[in-house]
């Protein structure tokens, strides 16, 4: 799979990375060396075998239905540019 | 087969519809946090580190949840995938701090499974549920405190939602708007969602196109976040009427979201920033995938309690009641087990009709729920046995019932404090018919004459003279009686 330009656009913009147009070239090759190299696996046979999902073989842990602290409203909202009788206010987000 | 159709220029079009449901899971903690989910907190209030997406902070699954996702599944009759992943939805929107949602894509909880809804025609549809997962909710957007803001409260962030996806089995806004209520019915008798619809516990998004009747499916378009089955039925009639319009004009379906407006009744496209999605599904590297135990599940399909449709069934065979009460008197849970007591060691049709009938018009017009109704289950029956005994006539029993429902008194009191039974005796009835032969020998002369339908009349003025009380059909005996012989 060849990454183009727009490609690597599109990633960016989904990402929500800035990207200057000039570099969109040399990622694009950075990407495509990437790919090529993560390529190899595929020379691996994998007929047959389960997709390993962890390194360990163990059963998640479930929580227990507990409610436990809530983190105080003025450090969730520390990091907030913007806050304003105790919400987060962004731009808005609607037209 | 449903045969609603849109009437268009070009001829009838058939409408397809899936529904995809969100069920808030009944849970005390979030789906990956310990944060509690009472509805109704002051904002930012109830979020965990975890629910705002703090560095370093990991996700670990709410055992309660996943019970709940699999007893529903088991009420749904889909088989239960004793393997699930959970994956990560990612896109940016200021309510979901991650920028993605923890949600299952390849291998959900809970696989096929179907539902029976009943229609107005007396017609039973099955319809195909695809899939449940399980998901964290996001947070919620509020855009109309400020004309240039938003504002993002977090409560509802991480909270527990089971995603119901139907097949695309629907072909009316009837259809949809049963489907719906046998959901909430379902997750309501089994304790894994509230349904409150108004509270936001129970939504959907809601999957329509249109075709001619055999052809392929056209383009879908789908109306987000619709909060009530009314407003479902109403976005179905007014969405397929215009993408018949615009097909008909020579246009295309643009496959958008689209919200419903409830105030003008019509659905508009989403002006959302967000461009069309591309979500990257992936398995979240911070969960393992979910094993469940078989016995496990067993365990949990055993204890599952009676379903509506169980429940109208036996309502049909162990009472008499007809597919109509019956699917009435099960729709909710209480008011199930309200009728049952109602019901227990009386006449169930007659109890059955009190309940249909008096109880819920007065429920109705007080806007109450049954929860709430000021008539119990056990004074309903005493005035059904003072019905049932004779010592109300049905005319007496629903002022009777009336009194009550302001009153909250039982029967034999309101009957003993007003004097409202029923005269039974037959020669106080008799002197009453003597005294109505005596006084009107016009009317007795034009009966005799051949009006044999006077009768009623006569009868009439026997209720009327002894203000309701008498036993009509004392009454119209004894009438027929004095005036034939």
């Amino acid at each position: 799979m060849a990454i183009d330009k727009a490609t690597v656009l599109r990633i960016a913009k989904l990402a929500r990375i800035e990207v200057a147009d000039e570099a969109t070239d040399g990622l694009a090759d950075e990407l495509n060396a990437i790919m090529a190299w993560v390529e190899q696996l595929s020379e691996v046979d994998t007929e047959g075998v389960e997709p390993m999902t962890s390194v360990v073989d163990i059963t998640p842990p479930l929580r227990s239905d507990t409610v436990e602290a809530v983190a105080p409203r003025d450090d969730i909202l520390a990091n907030a540019p913007n806050a304003e009788d105790g919400f987060f206010v962004v731009p808005k987000v609607v037209e | 087969m449903s045969d609603y159709r849109i009437e268009g220029q070009t001829g009838d079009w058939e409408v397809v519809i899936g529904l995809e449901i969100h069920a808030q899971v009944i849970s005390n903690a979030k789906l990956f946090s310990s944060a509690p989910t009472a509805f109704g907190a002051a904002a930012n209030t109830q979020v965990s580190l975890v629910d705002a997406a703090m560095p370093g902070m990991l996700p670990v699954i709410n055992g309660e949840c996943v019970r709940q996702a699999v007893r529903t599944g088991l009420a749904l009759g889909a088989e239960i995938n004793l393997y699930s992943v959970f994956d990560r939805k990612n896109y940016f929107y200021p309510d979901l701090p991650p920028g993605y949602q923890i949600s299952q894509f390849s291998q959900p909880i809970v696989g096929a499974g179907k539902v029976e809804i009943d229609l107005e025609s007396g017609e039973t549809v099955e319809i195909g549920v695809t899939r449940l997962h399980l998901e964290m909710d996001a947070g919620k957007s509020i855009h109309d405190m400020r004309p240039d803001a938003t504002f993002v409260d977090l409560n509802r962030s991480g909270v527990a939602l089971m995603e119901i996806v139907s097949e695309p089995d629907i072909r009316s806004p009837e259809e949809a708007g049963a489907y719906v209520r046998k959901i909430r019915s379902i997750v309501r008798y089994i304790g894994s969602c509230d349904g409150n619809m108004e509270e936001g516990s129970l939504r959907c998004d809601v999957n329509v196109s249109v075709r001619k009747p055999g052809e392929p499916l056209g383009t879908r378009c789908e109306i987000k976040n619709v909060n009530s089955v009314r407003f479902v039925m109403k976005a179905l009639e007014y969405e397929s009427e215009r993408q018949v319009e615009i097909l008909e004009d020579g246009g295309e379906i643009a496959q958008e979201p689209r919200l419903f407006d409830a105030n003008q009744g019509v659905t508009r496209p989403m002006r959302s920033k967000e461009e069309a999605h591309d979500y990257r599904y992936f398995p979240d590297p911070d969960l393992l995938p979910l094993k469940l135990d078989a016995d496990w599940v067993e365990e949990l399909r055993v204890a599952l309690p009676e379903l509506p449709d169980a429940k109208k069934h036996r309502f049909m065979d162990e009472f008499g009641l007809g597919a109509d009460d019956a699917g009435v008197l099960i729709s909710e849970k209480e008011t199930a087990e309200y009728f049952e007591q109602v019901a227990a060691g009386r006449d169930a049709k007659l109890a059955a009709n009190w309940v249909t009938g008096e109880l819920f018009g007065a429920l109705n017009t007080a806007g109450l729920e049954i929860s709430a109704s000021p008539v119990s289950a056990e004074k309903l029956g005493g005035l059904v046995d003072r019905v049932a005994d004779k010592t109300l006539s049905r005319r007496i029993a629903k002022e009777v019932f009336e009194i009550m429902f302001e009153s909250g008194q039982d029967a034999d009191a309101i009957i003993e404090e007003r004097g409202l039974k029923q005269v039974s005796d037959s020669g106080a009835i008799d002197a009453v018919v003597d005294q109505i032969i005596a006084d009107n020998p016009n009317k007795v002369a034009e009966y005799k004459g051949g009006k044999d339908k006077l009768i009623g009349w006569f009868v009439g003025q026997m209720m009327k003279a002894s203000q309701g009380k008498a036993n009509p059909q004392m009454a119209n005996e004894a009438m027929k009686k004095k005036l034939d012989g």
